[in-house]
């Protein structure tokens, strides 16, 4: 076994919190029952990781094999890595059945014929979705199995997610190859952003829970009362204010769990505006600001605020379109409203 | 009573008992909360800043999160002569002795405590933090 893909295996596998080794192998199905019988799982993860190389060299485990444990590592921990949306499009009204054989064969001729060294592999997952990894080389050096980009192409969508290994080049290269392998004409990068795959996939396929116009709503009352433990020696003074405000932020945000962001990013091009009496006004070229919200969960935080009394309700529609938008990169122009940023292709 | 700010809604004029002492709550880690309070001194009537008023001032236990500089807060001691109360809400400790505070300066304020006015005690705790 080649001493590359060993180090690669130990190293994959040491990324794996112990307790989860063992089912990550089994899912990987390279080692049989009887070998992974073998395994101690409770030693150090040093340990275990070496017993699995030595097994691996056993089975004579090759690149394809390694690198197919990191793509079930990576499904399995996805939020370890970033990741933007792309979307596709196609000029004409055809829809194309997709073929699976058919797009990875053109998938790997386009890759590999305008970069050699390259190693490709493929998973399908229940869900359509198809992972691809790639590790890139350049045309004088084998590839790089550090240096690694992730895709996700759900099949009946026009979305790719793809987690750009750090190599900047490499991507306008792989849209090309996605667009020509899936027979669409253009892919565009989305303003959209973040750690947690699922959550991005939620906001893209609108699976989160959305706001509905409903010409009953419940009165607000019963819920308040039943689920808090109110004392009655206390007296809100601002209930009508309160249940307003709970009112405005379940129609703006919804009931369900918000997608998980981390941040949103608000790129300012207007002129500065300000007390005529500064003189900062006369000067006309736009005044350059960026404004960033980070947060462990922004869209939770976003509607906590007014309940919290730390804002407002309702909050600025710049930062409550965020889900309906699919985008949490803004550019704000002059004038009213804002502007996303222009359909681009590679 | 709990209000958000003043003026308290007038629809429930009727159903209020007297006044005895109004604590302001500033919240040390949101300016917001400071202007809102600011904003809501301007609707109190200057017969309660004899001794009446009192500003609480919580989220002390967070150094790393303050947006209201102590300037401020003192600011609003001198101009509205009324001492303030420092406390943080998520220690249950300090939370119950400051309530104990807050409940006998109200006993005060409500002329339970023979012998001891408003305006004097507001005075004493003033006088007692400039030392």
């Amino acid at each position: 076994m080649d001493e590359t893909v060993a180090e690669y295996i130990r190293r994959t596998v040491l990324k794996i919190p112990r307790d989860e080794i063992k089912t990550m192998l089994q899912m990987w199905g390279f080692l049989s029952e009887a070998q992974l019988q073998t395994l101690n799982f409770h030693q150090a993860k040093d340990n275990i990781s070496q017993e699995v190389v030595q097994l691996c060299e056993d089975n004579s485990a090759d690149i394809k094999q390694a690198a197919a444990l990191d793509i079930i590592y990576n499904h399995v921990y996805p939020n370890k890595r970033m990741w933007s949306v792309y979307q596709m499009s196609k000029s004409g009204e055809e829809t194309d059945f997709f073929d699976l054989t058919d797009f990875k064969k053109k998938f790997k001729r386009r890759l590999q014929t305008a970069l050699k060294n390259v190693t490709i592999n493929f998973r399908e997952y229940e869900d359509n979705a198809i992972w691809i990894r790639i590790a890139w080389g350049t045309p004088y050096k084998k590839p790089n199995q550090y240096k690694t980009s992730y895709v996700v192409y759900h099949s009946q969508t026009p979305y790719v997610f793809i987690s750009a290994s750090v190599i900047r080049s490499t991507l306008p290269l792989l849209c090309q190859t996605l667009v020509a392998a899936s027979n669409y004409h253009d892919i565009r990068e989305m303003e959209l952003r973040s750690h947690c795959l699922n959550s991005l996939k939620d906001i893209v396929f609108k699976r989160y829970n959305q706001t509905f116009q409903t010409y009953y709503p419940r009165p607000l009352q019963e819920r308040n009362v039943t689920s808090e433990n109110v004392d009655l020696r206390i007296i809100q003074e601002n209930k009508n204010e309160k249940e307003r405000i709970l009112r405005v932020n379940r129609e703006v945000f919804g009931d369900g769990p918000q997608p998980k962001l981390e941040f949103a990013q608000y790129k300012l091009e207007t002129t500065f505006k300000s007390n005529p009496t500064l003189h900062v006004s006369d000067i006309k070229e736009p005044f350059r600001c960026l404004v960033k919200f980070s947060s462990p969960h922004l869209l939770e935080s976003l509607k906590s605020l007014a309940p919290a009394g730390l804002a407002d309700a309702p909050l600025s529609p710049l930062l409550t379109c965020i889900p309906q938008k699919a985008r949490n990169y803004f550019k704000i122009r002059e004038r009213k409203g804002f502007f996303p940023g222009s359909f681009v292709s590679p | 009573h709990l209000a958000t700010s003043l003026p308290l809604p007038s629809e429930r004029d009727h159903l209020r008992p007297r006044i005895d002492l109004i604590a302001f709550m500033i919240d040390i880690k949101s300016k917001y909360s400071l202007k809102n309070v600011e904003a809501s001194l301007a609707h109190v009537d200057a017969s309660f800043f004899l001794g009446k008023v009192c500003f609480l001032v919580t989220g002390v236990g967070r150094v790393n999160y303050c947006s209201v500089e102590t300037n401020a807060v003192w600011k609003l001691r001198d101009i509205y002569c009324s001492p303030v109360l420092y406390c943080e809400l998520e220690l249950e400790g300090v939370r119950v002795a400051t309530a104990q505070r807050l409940l006998r300066m109200l006993q005060i304020c409500a002329g339970h405590i023979p012998g001891v006015s408003a305006l004097s005690f507001g005075s004493l705790l003033r006088n007692s933090e400039d030392e």
